[in-house]
């Protein structure tokens, strides 16, 4: 497979970055290969274990997404056990009579369709699993087991061996009535094209008998079996488009389905009443091709529709399955695992660190920081104390505390932020908008137009005047127009998702296209956001001084201790955590401290002053009793493809901002560096929003990129936004487009394409609108019959349609840039 | 031509029990992945298929292996 992105420099299991040094190794198919962390290492080697060795070769390492272990959530034994209680399983676990279970969980951490391969095989070679299957679209697995041989939690905690995340499906309603509209087009799409199919067979012997002779009683039966074919096409498979017609018409609204359900409802009536008294033409075929047609460019942009909207069912995941229940006197107070959905309003809980906060409350004892980033974007954690309240969702980071709930399930803030973000993307960009309102005045003309074309006829040849009226209304039938903007759009939206940016409205790529100014955030977007331990100073031995930083910090969640995680090899006692400063721990009898060099030396029993080594960047001080141990300095880089991505942006003419709330030189030096000409520093996010609105107010086309921490405001404010994917969920509901891998090369492709699209949807338009002029005096002629208009309306569609498909080649310049050096 | 209608019933019957067939099809769901079929098809999972005498061994057969060998 494509071996493009697997150096030696990166991961062999999640294709991220080496830590400085390398302390984890796995035997994969004889050779020997490094790991990140202890996480990819332990699924590495369950996956030898199982004897899937095949994975590494088959998986695609080109893929835009990645799944490693640092970041995922461990598994707790006890909450896993909660999984197996009747009462939790009764939402999504459904019992047959044969004693077998099912369920449907969705996947987090799939990649690539080596991973349903993986997971398939591992899960089905447990006992008792009877089928699973997994749909790499939506990432859901359906399973089903013998409850008496095997349990739910043993089968969640198999999952998470092996590398991936499992939940259960909770569909909420909208999803499940976009389900049942795709298979009911879909089915609707069957019968017409099956019935088409044999109405044409039956009309093509009909056409040859009109040429070479037949006799009346074969013409007869040829017509009834056309007839018998038919009807099911007409009142299942045409079915939308009457009541579409039908409801437009009560609401004196003129739309596309009008003609056409004229059209085929009164071919079919006629065609049926020729049949009957034996005496006339027929148009089944026509009719039939016309209602497929229809039906396909229906089905196309109803699947753009479905895939743009799907961006967040992730906010549903940030509440935790299980909670501690506190019962009892002030003193005498005993713990109980409990389910989230059987707390009640008044409950105790308590919420150990590390882990989220399953509702809404107010803290009754003990206090700690609390990482909001979920919902607020703040990056650094935030202090509650006593009476302070706690929002459901997100994590204590600190400290125990006791939390008295106030609001439990669909009151939650959370619910309630994720019913306002509830965005199906049914805006339309303003070209369609466009195209349906001529379409509309182009309905009217051609329903004008037949009727002046039937009377027309009447009067000079009464015979041919149905027929007639028919190919017009059928021929200018404005579906090209129609599905002119809808399917380049899907197309070039499909093509960018495959590389990295997910787009959720969709006037993105038209704003993209016109662009003239792009915004950037600073941290975590032209940077990587992760802090990384870039400079080890004063110090003998490293690895030591890395083990016991980590050692320190190996149960903080601050995003500074993140950076030690890779270190972990040993255990620190007595473990203290001074908010804000820093942590204290005992390893073998000796007293460490790590933190803000004010904060850890003093515990030096010799205090004199101590300097940072270098002014330049953000130090931490490790040190004992005794010695200063070492200076870390933590930082972040910038990404590896910003120099490109700023670059490629001034070449097209658009201009570049940073707007960064960092006020140290850091910022000038990336700005320096990248070229940037427009930068703003310590700008708090009020100074961002007034920056953007004066720019968008200067008549300038804007599009802003960040990754939510600090400026979510702005993000939801600016014409356009892009969110980084590593962005906090409510960041990414509230853009308008997200980097799922955050490679910011990928806004080049997207620019390119956005061009490219325009100018083809334009293309379309014309074309589409040209042949529908054209085609209209033929028919109104009498030069062309039903079954030629049916096959040019067709055609026409299907021109257009190609055209769009031009733009899934997307421009690949970046790509070669995407493999790291 | 008197099988006409004898074959014109039978295929308007066929294509009514084609039609059942396929609302069976989506309705237990064969079309709702349409991805990963493509992509399994290229998988060569025959591992079983071959000869046991001349199958490579396995990394955990291997492992034994010098676990009995040390």
């Amino acid at each position: 497979m494509n071996n493009l992105v697997v150096t030696d420099s990166h991961c062999y299991h999640c294709l991220l970055d080496l830590p400085l040094q390398v302390r984890h190794r796995v035997e994969i198919n004889g050779i020997e290969r490094k790991m990140c962390c202890p996480g990819c290492a332990g699924v590495a080697q369950t996956i030898i274990d199982s004897g899937l060795h095949n994975y590494y070769k088959h998986r695609d390492t080109n893929t835009t997404t990645i799944n490693n272990s640092r970041d995922r959530a461990p598994l707790v034994p006890q909450e896993l056990s909660l999984y197996n209680s009747e009462k939790l399983q009764l939402q999504f676990v459904s019992q047959s009579e044969s004693g077998t279970k099912a369920a449907t969980l969705v996947i987090e951490g799939i990649t690539c369709a080596a991973c349903i391969w993986l997971l398939e095989h591992h899960i089905s070679q447990l006992t008792g699993i009877v089928k699973i299957s997994i749909n790499m679209t939506n990432h859901r697995a359906q399973i089903s087991w013998f409850n008496d041989q095997i349990e739910l939690s043993d089968i969640l905690a198999q999952i998470h061996h092996v590398g991936y995340t499992a939940h259960p499906y909770r569909p909420d309603i909208e999803e499940q009535l976009l389900a049942k509209e795709q298979k009911k087009s879909m089915l609707r799409l069957g019968v017409a094209g099956v019935g088409m199919m044999q109405v044409l067979a039956l009309a093509v012997s009909l056409y040859f008998g009109n040429h070479s002779g037949i006799d009346s009683d074969t013409v007869s039966w040829l017509r009834w079996s056309s007839l018998i074919i038919c009807t099911p096409i007409v009142f299942y498979g045409a079915q939308p488009f009457f009541t579409a017609a039908y409801r437009d018409f009560k609401a004196r609204h003129l739309s596309m389905d009008v003609p056409v359900s004229i059209a085929i409802g009164g071919a079919y009536i006629a065609s049926c009443w020729a049949t009957i008294l034996a005496d006339g033409e027929i148009y089944f075929d026509s009719v039939s091709m016309f209602t497929f047609f229809l039906l396909f460019g229906r089905y196309l942009e109803m699947q753009a529709r479905h895939r743009t909207g799907r961006a967040g069912n992730a906010l549903q995941n940030l509440l935790p399955q299980a909670a501690i229940k506190l019962i009892g006197e002030k003193d005498n107070l005993t713990e109980h695992l409990v389910a989230v959905s059987e707390l009640v309003v008044g409950d105790i809980i308590l919420v150990k660190p590390g882990q989220s906060i399953p509702a809404d409350g107010v803290i009754i004892d003990g206090f700690s920081s609390i990482d909001e980033s979920a919902l607020t974007g703040e990056y650094l954690p935030k202090k509650r104390k006593l009476s302070d309240r706690v929002i459901g969702g997100t994590l204590n980071v600190e400290n125990p505390i006791h939390v008295e709930i106030e609001k439990i399930g669909a009151q939650t803030q959370l619910s309630a932020i994720v019913r306002l973000l509830e965005r199906a993307g049914e805006d339309k960009p303003k070209v369609a908008k466009i195209a349906d309102k001529i379409a509309s005045y182009f309905v009217a003309c051609v329903l004008i137009s037949s009727v002046i074309v039937a009377t027309s006829w009447w009067f000079i040849d009464p015979s041919q005047a149905f027929w007639i009226t028919l190919s017009v209304l059928v021929v200018t039938c404005p579906c090209a127009l129609s599905l002119a903007t809808p399917t380049a759009l899907t197309t070039a939206t499909g093509s960018l998702r495959q590389h990295g940016l997910l787009i959720t409205r969709s006037h993105v790529l038209e704003n993209i296209a016109n662009a003239t100014d792009f915004v950037f955030d600073k941290t975590g977007t032209l940077t990587k956001g992760n802090l990384a331990i870039e400079n080890i100073a004063q110090c003998q031995n490293n690895q030591q001084a890395l083990e016991i930083a980590a050692a320190l910090e190996a149960n903080s969640e601050h995003p500074i201790a993140k950076a030690f995680k890779p270190y972990l090899q040993r255990s620190a006692d007595n473990i203290e955590v001074t908010l804000g400063e820093g942590v204290q721990g005992k390893i073998n009898a000796q007293t460490f401290r790590i933190g803000k060099p004010t904060f850890a030396q003093q515990i030096l029993k010799n205090n004199t002053a101590i300097n940072a080594p270098s002014d330049k960047g953000h130090w931490l001080l490790l040190c004992s009793e005794e010695q200063i141990i070492a200076w870390f300095s933590i930082s972040d880089t910038l990404r590896d493809d910003s120099h490109y991505c700023i670059q490629q942006l001034k070449r097209n003419n658009i201009k570049v901002h940073m707007l960064t709330g960092d006020n140290s030189d850091n910022a000038t030096i990336i700005a320096n560096d990248l070229a940037i000409e427009y930068l703003k520093t310590d700008a708090s996010p009020s100074d961002k929003i007034n920056y953007i609105n004066a720019l968008q107010n200067s008549g300038a086309k804007v599009v802003m990129v960040g990754d939510g921490i600090n400026d979510l405001p702005v993000l939801a404010g600016t014409q356009t936004s892009i969110a980084m994917g590593s962005a906090s969920d409510l960041a990414k509901t509230h853009a308008d487009a997200v980097l799922t891998n955050g490679q910011l090369s990928v806004i080049i492709d997207g620019l390119l394409l956005a061009k490219k699209t325009r100018k083809i949807i334009v293309q379309n338009i014309c074309w589409a609108f040209g042949y529908n002029m054209l085609a209209l005096p033929l028919a109104a002629f009498g030069l062309i019959p039903p079954y030629a208009a049916a096959i040019g309306m067709s055609l026409s569609s299907l021109i257009v349609v190609c055209n769009a498909l031009r733009l899934s080649k997307s421009p690949v310049i970046s790509k070669t840039l995407r493999a790291p050096h | 031509m008197e099988i006409l209608p004898f074959l014109l019933g039978i295929s308007v019957l066929i294509f009514f029990g084609a039609i059942a067939f396929f609302f069976w099809n989506v309705n237990n769901g064969q079309y709702d992945d349409l991805e990963s079929p493509a992509h399994k098809i290229l998988f060569d999972d025959d591992d079983d298929l071959i000869p046991t005498d001349i199958r490579p061994a396995k990394s955990s057969d291997s492992v034994q292996k010098k676990q009995d060998n040390a």
